[in-house]
């Protein structure tokens, strides 16, 4: 198996890591802080995480160092940085490794990121499932407060950083940004207009950023390391840097493997995870989380960087990459996912709420066979009519799993549609059925 | 005794994290389901006259959360995860083992009051499925035995060491 050196996750495969301060430090951990804070003055920061090419890792991949860089520069007043640990996109759990084993990594990123930024005070947005997480995190802050590395007057450099955690309750939407900020001010999370962006309008309509975990956890490390050398990993220019790829399925060893960007979906596959679990030949995966459409077979040489996996018509996302052996039903699957999207879609902007709920009652209405061959129409349309059309992202990404599937496996629906026709019932409207 | 009365101090330290009062719902909200398993109309009408909101605006805010509950359940909340990368590695089988030892559905509490049965959406554990969440704690890679065991531990001491400790899959090399 290839071997590729490892950065998020290096410190806690070493056995017996328990991610206690003592432990980051002896890995080298604080370090940057040491060096950043007080001697590079923080636009320097920036632009270094601008050269390294750092993206964000939540999803939408957007520069990290730019993000930054829309924050007003003669702004006098409060900023925040949230950092977004509401890891909720189905396939995707790696976040959770990086707070629970090593979450002082995660902590120094979000100084550092304050620091580069100009606030003092960070909030820690997690899903309130993760109640060990929040728990290891808090226990973390304590130490580091103690330390001198999290309050007032940081080593003694007058900067200043607060930290603290802030549960979430359960909405996928959430871990959208402007939905988070709604949150975290004790409102529905409802995503936001924009413009304005959460840079010059954020939490109490303050400039805040609001930056992944694993984003911030690679900061450290750039710091440390220098841009150039982060620049070197992966596929430059476009996709620097490792991603830590979660795998799950139907494959013998899924879990988090940390891997360049750029290496191909067969090596995650084939030789980190282990093949296929009942060594049945692949049928279909998704690459970057279920807001990523479909693909097959033919895909499996694409490199996973953002470029490369986009131009095969889907999203590198989160990094969540789910397999699926022959024998498993596209239209069972993409239902599956269908009826998340449902079930956490806000009800905000009206073509994802209704058009979710018509989305759901169609695909049960196939997969029971009582569907109709128009209905694959409908579906289409419905799909064109959600995507674009919403205030945030969540629209184009309900509609990923039905027309990633209905471009690559139509014969499937039109099988199950078939068998209802040939069954000749007489198919009434499903109760509730809004049409 | 009322919230304020008794969690006098936790309420202040929560308060003092927020420079605008209403970021300290949820916070307050998880604290009044702590006391009393689900958040009472009670609790609603202390929250909003401590952070100077009005019944309404707590209610439309708990109500958007799947985590509050608004009515009693059990004393273990047992939540399967049924999305699909759980479903892919056999989800609804653990469904249907909950069904067959428990007696009980989704959203179903058992007659003794012991366990209420929830279907939830992901849950962050896609690699180490078939999973569920038991109040507080996970419990990842579930077989039919497993299961067996995590109820038994629990109708006997109330916790069980399945739980999952700091997670990390695969689990690193022993050397």
């Amino acid at each position: 198996m290839p071997q590729h050196e490892l950065i998020l996750l290096k410190n806690m495969m070493r056995p017996g890591y328990g991610g206690s301060l003592a432990e980051y430090e002896r890995a080298g951990g604080y370090q940057a802080i040491r060096m950043t804070l007080g001697k590079i003055p923080p636009a320097d920061v920036t632009t270094a995480v601008r050269k390294s090419g750092l993206r964000g890792r939540g999803g939408a991949g957007f520069p990290t160092g730019v993000k930054w860089g829309f924050l007003p520069k003669d702004y006098q007043g409060p900023r925040y940085l949230c950092c977004n640990a509401d890891e909720s996109e189905p396939g995707t759990f790696k976040d959770r490794q990086l707070m629970e084993r090593d979450p002082h990594q995660v902590l120094e990123g979000i100084i550092l990121a304050c620091y580069a930024i100009g606030a003092e005070s960070a909030y820690i947005y997690i899903r309130g499932e993760l109640v060990l997480a929040a728990t290891i995190l808090e226990r973390a802050i304590g130490e580091a407060r103690a330390a001198g590395y999290i309050g007032k007057n940081i080593l003694g450099t007058g900067v200043n950083v607060d930290v603290w955690v802030h549960r979430g309750a359960g909405a996928y939407i959430c871990g959208e940004e402007t939905a988070l900020l709604e949150s975290l001010e004790g409102k529905r999370g409802l995503p936001r207009v924009k413009p304005p962006f959460p840079a010059t309008h954020g939490l109490y309509g303050k400039p805040t950023v609001v930056n992944n975990v694993e984003t911030l956890a690679n900061l450290p490390h750039i710091l440390t390391r220098g841009p150039e050398w982060f620049a070197s990993i992966g596929s430059p220019p476009k996709s620097t840097g490792t991603r830590i790829f979660c795998v799950s399925g139907h494959v013998k060893r899924p879990g988090n493997y940390e891997l360049p960007m750029g290496v191909t979906v067969r090596e995650l596959i084939y030789e980190h995870a282990g093949g296929m679990r009942s060594d049945k030949p692949l049928k279909a995966f998704i690459p970057g989380g279920a807001s990523a459409p479909f693909l097959t077979p033919a895909h499996l040489d694409v490199k996973l960087d953002f470029e490369s996996v986009a131009a095969a018509g889907s999203m590198l996302g989160s990094g969540g990459v789910t397999v699926m052996e022959e024998g498993t039903s596209m239209v069972w699957a993409a239902l599956r996912l269908m009826e998340f999207f449902y079930h956490e879609s806000c009800g905000k902007c009206s073509p994802c709420r209704e058009g979710s709920s018509w989305l759901v009652q169609i695909m049960r209405r196939i997969v029971a066979k009582r569907g109709r061959m128009e209905d694959l129409e409908t579906l289409s349309d419905l799909c064109k009519n959600i995507a674009g059309r919403t205030v945030c992202a969540f629209g184009d990404a309900e509609v990923a799993p039905i027309q990633g599937t209905l471009k690559y496996w139509r014969d499937e629906y039109v099988a199950l549609i078939r068998e209802a026709e040939s069954a000749n019932l007489i198919m009434p409207e499903p109760a509730g059925a809004k049409r | 005794m009322t919230l304020s009365e008794k969690y006098r101090d936790e309420i202040a330290a929560i308060l003092a994290r927020y420079p605008v009062k209403r970021s300290a719902l949820i916070p307050l909200l998880y604290l009044a389901q702590r006391e009393q398993g689900y958040v009472t109309e009670e609790a609603m009408v202390e929250i909003a006259r401590i952070l100077g909101l009005t019944p309404p605006q707590v209610y439309e805010t708990v109500t958007f959360y799947t985590l509050f509950n608004l009515k009693p359940v059990g004393k273990f909340h047992i939540q399967i995860c049924k999305s699909l990368m759980c479903a892919l590695v056999g989800s609804d089988t653990v469904i249907e083992w909950i069904n067959a030892k428990l007696g009980i559905g989704p959203g179903e509490t058992t007659p003794d009051g012991l366990f209420t049965l929830s279907l939830v959406e992901c849950l962050a554990s896609c690699g180490t499925g078939p999973m569920m969440q038991i109040n507080e704690d996970y419990y990842e890679r579930l077989t039919e035995e497993k299961v067996d065991r995590i109820l038994a531990d629990l109708r006997s001491t109330g916790s069980s060491s399945l739980k999952s400790g700091p997670f990390m899959w695969p689990e690193p090399m022993k050397t």
